[in-house]
């Protein structure tokens, strides 16, 4: 009873008092102590989660599992780096306080954790977002195909945006005079109508939907009629 | 007689240098904002000779006891037109000088003003009175924010009690959730595992927790079919949440002995870095049925054609608009913005939950009214620009704008 009442009820002041404190500047503090809470929470279940990962790295090296060389990697690049970070090793002492070793820039490129986030870390990230550009071309692929009257419409329109970004659109319709009746046809007349008319009217559709489906979802849970969160124990 | 024209010339030239000081300084508090702002107003006698002006406030007893040298800030240099409407200065220091009592307000403040003309020459400074900038109950510029959440409150609450009295309660049905079961039963035949990944927020964000609340009845799902639920996390809240939801699910199937704490763990707080994990893993294990229900944001499209490239069912919610196409072109199945909220409320299949989906349909018609009498007024201030429409189109704005 307690284990589903009291968050229930923890739930609903800190939902009333974030949403009171949007409007009421009286209320602000109380919604600062809660989102305190919250990064507090947060941080302790930091440990619950480096416990976690280290658990389950751990485990699969032990046995030997399929992939353990990878565990074993993440392993020692998380104690490489929290050792790092600890202790700032290689870091520069600031200017104000030059005597003392720790109290030096733990982001700067000169100690060893800014180094390996800047030049490991890093590019390894842009190299995993850089495979975006492989995936967008499947995607499109697949999308793009006149399979009905959607497809069609669906390419027709990815067709004329993509041509009004690249010099060939301007190429192929920029002798249409930009006064005269027919302009509209231009291509960057096209792209112009699509993404500040159609685009916008169906994008603020959604965003309104979604607002309104935040509010609902948020009141069903300081109401505590949505309970599917909490354990049934 | 030249002589006199001379000092005649000279006279005119320091005249056009140095501007006439404003007038008419006063110092307002801001009326309905968030506290700590005053409004400044002056009178420039004449804006041709004018270039700026200068305003400056007086320091507070405890910008005082700092630096006793400085009486005076400088806050803002404004054009000179700028005296007709006024200049807010926010951010005022709170009046700490009575333990705390006064933390709702100021300390009287004054300001001074001085023009500056073209060539750079200032005139006097001109004082206002002090006055007290003080917090205000309500921010009135969100009243109509105020009022739709309201509205949309009510509705909700009305029909959740419709509900209950037994008001009967049709909703559309949703592919994407009608699929649900239908994915888990293919990877119980297939005997291959269920991935969910409930997005690359925290709990704070709605759409993790409206994400987790979509776990539970996938949870349940799996559990009655005894299918094996993995569900990588790139938060560690995410982490013990899911878990929580994922063993109340198996209690509720009659199934807690099938229950996995180590199919829910944290992977990383990077978002590459956990995209890494997870399409490596969807790789390796090659999951029949994949669900992404939270918020995402570049790696949706990585996720998805991993997905996509194992053969995987996939059913997506988000409310992200960004990442709604890569989602819709990935994925067998995807909930859109308002449909992935309701997904927990039309999966439960309580009256309650049902109704509250009716409530947010009804503030969804108030919205799109509200919204056809904003074109009306809009459409016919623009034929009458002076005309009583266009007030009320203005007003209408504001009210809704702030």
């Amino acid at each position: 009873m307690l284990k589903r009442t009291i968050p229930i009820l923890i739930l609903a002041t800190s939902g009333a008092i974030l949403v009171v404190a949007y409007f009421s500047p009286f209320t602000t503090n109380w919604s600062e102590v809660v989102l305190m809470w919250f990064n507090i929470l947060a941080a302790v279940a930091y440990v619950l989660g480096a416990g976690n990962l280290l658990a389950v790295n751990l485990e699969k090296v032990s046995s030997r599992r399929a992939g353990w060389a990878y565990a074993l990697i993440t392993l020692v690049a998380f104690a490489s780096m929290l050792t790092f970070g600890l202790f700032k090793i290689g870091g520069v002492p600031s200017e104000a306080h030059p005597d003392v070793p720790y109290a030096g820039d733990y982001e700067s490129t000169q100690s060893a954790f800014g180094w390996v986030y800047e030049y490991m870390l890093s590019p390894l990230t842009a190299t995993m977002f850089a495979l975006l550009a492989f995936y967008v071309a499947s995607a499109a692929f697949r999308a793009f195909r006149a399979k009905n009257l959607e497809s069609i419409l669906l390419l027709g329109t990815a067709f004329i945006i993509l041509l009004a970004q690249t010099a060939a659109g301007m190429f192929l319709t920029g002798w249409i005079p930009a006064d005269s009746v027919f302009a509209f046809l231009r291509f960057d007349s096209l792209r112009i109508a699509i993404t500040e008319y159609i685009q916008t009217a169906g994008m603020r559709a959604i965003t309104i939907g979604i607002a309104i489906g935040i509010a609902a979802t948020s009141l069903r849970l300081i109401l505590g009629v949505d309970r599917s969160y909490l354990s049934k124990q | 007689m030249m002589k006199l024209l001379m000092m005649s010339l000279a006279l005119t030239s320091m005249c056009s240098a140095m501007p006439p000081s404003a007038t008419d300084v006063f110092a307002i508090d801001e009326p309905g904002d968030a506290g700590f702002a005053l409004r400044v107003t002056f009178t420039v006698p004449d804006l041709a000779a004018t270039k700026e002006v200068r305003i400056e406030r007086a320091a507070t007893k405890a910008e005082l006891a700092k630096d006793a040298n400085m009486p005076w800030i400088v806050v803002a240099t404004v054009d000179a037109n700028a005296g007709i409407e006024g200049v807010l200065v926010a951010d005022l220091p709170k009046d700490e000088s009575n333990d705390g009592a006064n933390a709702n307000q100021t300390e009287a403040i004054a300001f001074r003003v001085a023009t500056v003309g073209i060539d750079g020459e200032q005139a006097a400074f001109v004082e206002s009175a002090a006055v007290i900038a003080k917090m205000n109950p309500f921010i009135m510029k969100r009243l109509g924010l105020a009022v739709s959440v309201v509205v949309t409150c009510a509705s909700v609450i009305t029909w959740i009690l419709l509900a209950r009295a037994g008001r009967p309660v049709k909703l559309r049905r949703i592919a994407a959730l009608d699929a649900v079961d239908e994915a888990i039963g293919r990877a119980t035949e297939m005997g291959r595992s269920v991935l969910f990944v409930p997005g690359i927020q925290d709990m704070n964000d709605i759409q993790t927790v409206a994400g987790i609340t979509v776990l539970g009845r996938v949870a349940r799902t799996a559990a009655e079919y005894d299918a094996t639920l993995v569900v990588p996390t790139s938060r560690s809240i995410v982490m013990s949440s899911a878990r929580e939801t994922v063993q109340a699910a198996h209690f509720a199937a009659g199934r807690p002995e099938t229950y996995k704490e180590g199919n829910i763990n944290y992977i990383t707080d990077e978002q590459f870095g956990y995209v890494a994990y997870v399409t490596g893993q969807m790789v390796r294990e090659k999951p029949a049925a994949c669900f992404y229900m939270g918020a995402f944001y570049a790696e949706s499209l990585l996720l998805a054609e991993n997905g996509n490239a194992i053969g995987a069912i996939q059913i997506a919610g988000t409310a992200e608009p960004s990442q709604l196409p890569f989602f819709v072109a990935a994925c067998d199945y995807t909930l859109i913005g308002e449909e992935f909220f309701a997904a927990s409320a039309y999966l439960s299949g309580e009256r309650d939950q049902l109704g509250s989906l009716k409530g947010q349909d009804l503030a969804k018609a108030i919205t799109a009214v509200v919204i056809i009498m904003g074109c009306l007024l809009a459409t016919f201030a623009a034929f009458a620009p002076e005309g009583i429409a266009a007030r009320a189109s203005d007003s209408f704005q504001s009210f809704l704008g702030g």
